[in-house]
């Protein structure tokens, strides 16, 4: 099979976020990024179908800042082939999918295998447009993904650990929610082994001709809903003050 | 085009999920700030015996097709598609859930109809749609207005009170003729349902819950012992899970189960949306996080920052 994975980075939200001076965007200055990690698990999950079937795995990704990184990341993990699609400046979710599209249509793709979501999708769900702007049909929220006769079996998450399974004819588009395990790990050295080896094919976007959008008016933090009473002090104190409220209420002896 | 709120009815194993009323009880509210009515679209087959329940929306459009049967997401995407394309509403509300996320993106490129995703506050203002975003995992919200008249809308599932739109009567039913869904290339086979675990975390009144702060399963025996002294189970979020550490049982959360357990500690947990829409009806609910910024702080009743690795062997050792 012939499997496409699109890859993006997103900001890490371990490290604090501020709004930039426009009041409409992130201060993008400060952002420390990293692969959205359903891409991780999207990327594993094409590599596992790799070994088993003998399929080739291309990394695709828009062009943006510090992509190459984890381009050649998904190259050291295993794919044979990385893109980069380059000239769209702030594309909306329809342009970028629109995009995306043609350069993959242009690939003959059996599988493209996205992440469910990126925490900064706004106006998206790229799994589902970029089925419909390659117009072969989508099954998301994926957690394996398995070869079958020509098809797949895909197994569908729905809430309460309830899975539904379908059998999908080829080509199809899924967005997978986790790998059937652990997305692999890659040593930096060979990273930096393969920066020097690989070739990063880039492609110019074509024009987009997607209109549908929205325009963001601001960003702002949540205020906190009920708002916590933080409780101070040490760790021993802070230990006593939960006891301490755990007994107030009744909930422990 | 009409100034009525679409709002698409989800539904499985012959019931509706919350998120169907969550969103009536919404749409009722917006499509009377627009001046018009709100409408369920109600995709399935033999489903119409249902439509009773959906008495807060003014009229129920029934689609009924063998092809939706069981819930696939070409078929029902272009179900929805055919009545939304014929009767152009102002605003369709899907759900941000398995069944939505498929649905929504799809209707919007038929369409050409803008699609907010991940939206946690909606009103009207000047006859159109505001919503916010709750983006990266909770930390920033974000307001945005579509282009043009019409829009689609992503809902969070537990943003609005399902209560609200809990209404039975009887509204008016009106068939809408499925488009040809035949041939399409995906198929329902089976529903696999989850296995019984070992504790049943939704019975459960206290939770411990661990998140991806425990760093390595090596280091779960420190809430277990936690959850022995206290009296408690361990849940967790959905990353331990993914990482085989914990059982499919234990994960909290919309992919996971919805618990409203007296106490809920959470421990090292960001407080994702996901997270969130599981466990936020608890009775008490206590926030550990070396993080001061994190989302969860905004649920909790109670919060600690700190590092849990110190936190939780002063909390055992003093029980
Ligand atoms: C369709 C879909 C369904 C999903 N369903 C679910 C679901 O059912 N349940 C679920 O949980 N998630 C679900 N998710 C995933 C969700 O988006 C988040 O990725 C997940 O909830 C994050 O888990 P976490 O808070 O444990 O990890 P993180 O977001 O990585 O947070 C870890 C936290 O630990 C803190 N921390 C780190 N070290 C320490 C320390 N030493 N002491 C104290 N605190 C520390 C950090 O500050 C951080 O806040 C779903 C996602 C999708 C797309
Ligand atoms: N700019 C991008 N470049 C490559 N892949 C992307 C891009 N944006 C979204 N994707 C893919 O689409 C998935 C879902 O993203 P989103 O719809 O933005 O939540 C991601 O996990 C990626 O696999």
């Amino acid at each position: 099979m012939n499997i496409i994975v699109p890859i993006k980075q997103v900001p890490d939200l371990v490290e604090e976020l501020e709004i930039d001076a426009s009041g409409v965007d992130l201060d993008r200055s400060s952002l420390k990024l990293k692969l959205n990690e359903f891409d991780d698990h999207a990327l594993e999950e094409a590599l596992i179908l790799k070994e088993e079937t003998g399929s080739t795995v291309t990394a695709i990704a828009l062009e943006a800042e510090d992509v190459d990184k984890i381009l050649f990341t998904a190259f050291a993990k295993g794919a044979d082939k990385i893109i980069k699609v380059t000239g769209l400046e702030n594309p909306s979710a329809h342009q970028a999918a629109q995009a995306m599209a043609e350069v993959i249509m242009g690939l003959s793709p059996d599988l493209v295998m996205t992440g469910v979501q990126a925490v900064d999708d706004r106006d998206g769900q790229i799994p589902v447009l970029l089925a419909h702007y390659l117009k072969i049909p989508h099954v998301s929220v994926v957690t394996s993904v398995k070869a079958e006769g020509g098809g797949v079996t895909v197994s569908k998450e729905y809430g309460g650990g309830l899975v539904a399974e379908f059998e999908a004819k080829l080509p199809l588009v899924v967005g997978v929610q986790a790998a059937r395990q652990s997305p692999r790990y890659v040593p930096v050295a060979k990273v930096r082994q393969v920066m020097k080896s690989a070739t990063i094919e880039e492609v110019a976007a074509g024009s987009t001709s997607a209109t549908a959008g929205s325009s963001v008016k601001r960003f702002f933090k949540p205020e906190g809903g009920r708002g916590a009473e933080m409780l101070e002090g040490s760790a021993e104190e802070q230990a006593s003050k939960i006891i301490q409220t755990l007994k107030e209420k009744g909930i422990i002896k | 085009m009409s100034n009525n709120v679409y709002v698409v009815a989800e539904h499985i194993k012959g019931r509706f999920d919350d998120i169907t009323f969550e969103m009536l009880g919404k749409g009722k509210e917006i499509a009377g700030a627009l001046g018009g009515e709100v409408v369920a679209v109600l995709a399935g087959s033999g489903v119409k015996g249902m439509a009773s329940q959906l008495g807060t929306a003014s009229k129920v459009i029934c689609i009924e097709s063998e092809a939706l049967q069981q819930f696939s997401p070409l078929a029902y995407a272009k179900a929805v598609s055919a009545v939304v394309g014929a009767h152009q509403p102002a605003i369709v509300l899907t759900g941000y859930t398995s069944m939505g996320m498929e649905i929504g993106p799809a209707v919007s490129v038929d369409l050409n109809i803008p699609l907010v995703s991940f939206v946690g506050s909606l009103s009207v203002d000047g006859g159109k749609a505001v919503a916010v975003s709750q983006l990266y995992g909770g930390k920033m919200n974000v307001e945005s207005h579509a282009d043009g008249n019409q829009c689609i809308i992503s809902i969070l599932p537990g943003a609005f009170p399902a209560d609200a739109g809990r209404s039975s009567g009887s509204p008016a039913v009106e068939d809408f003729a499925a488009p040809d869904l035949s041939g399409l290339a995906v198929t329902f086979k089976k529903l696999i349902e989850p296995e019984g675990g070992d504790v049943d975390i939704t019975t459960q009144d206290i939770l411990v819950s661990a998140g991806r702060g425990i760093q390595s399963d090596e280091n779960l025996p420190i809430v277990e012992e936690l959850a022995k002294k206290i009296g408690g189970a361990v849940s967790c979020s959905r990353p331990l899970v993914d990482s085989k550490w914990m059982p499919k049982t234990r994960q909290v959360g919309k992919s996971g189960l919805k618990v409203k357990p007296k106490l809920y500690l959470a421990l090292g947990i960001s407080g994702a949306p996901e997270h969130i829409e599981g466990m936020k009806d608890a009775g008490l609910i206590i926030a550990v996080n070396s993080d001061p910024k994190a989302p969860i702080f905004d649920y909790a009743h109670y919060g600690v920052v700190g590092d849990l690795f110190e936190i939780i062997p002063a909390l055992t050792g003093k029980l």
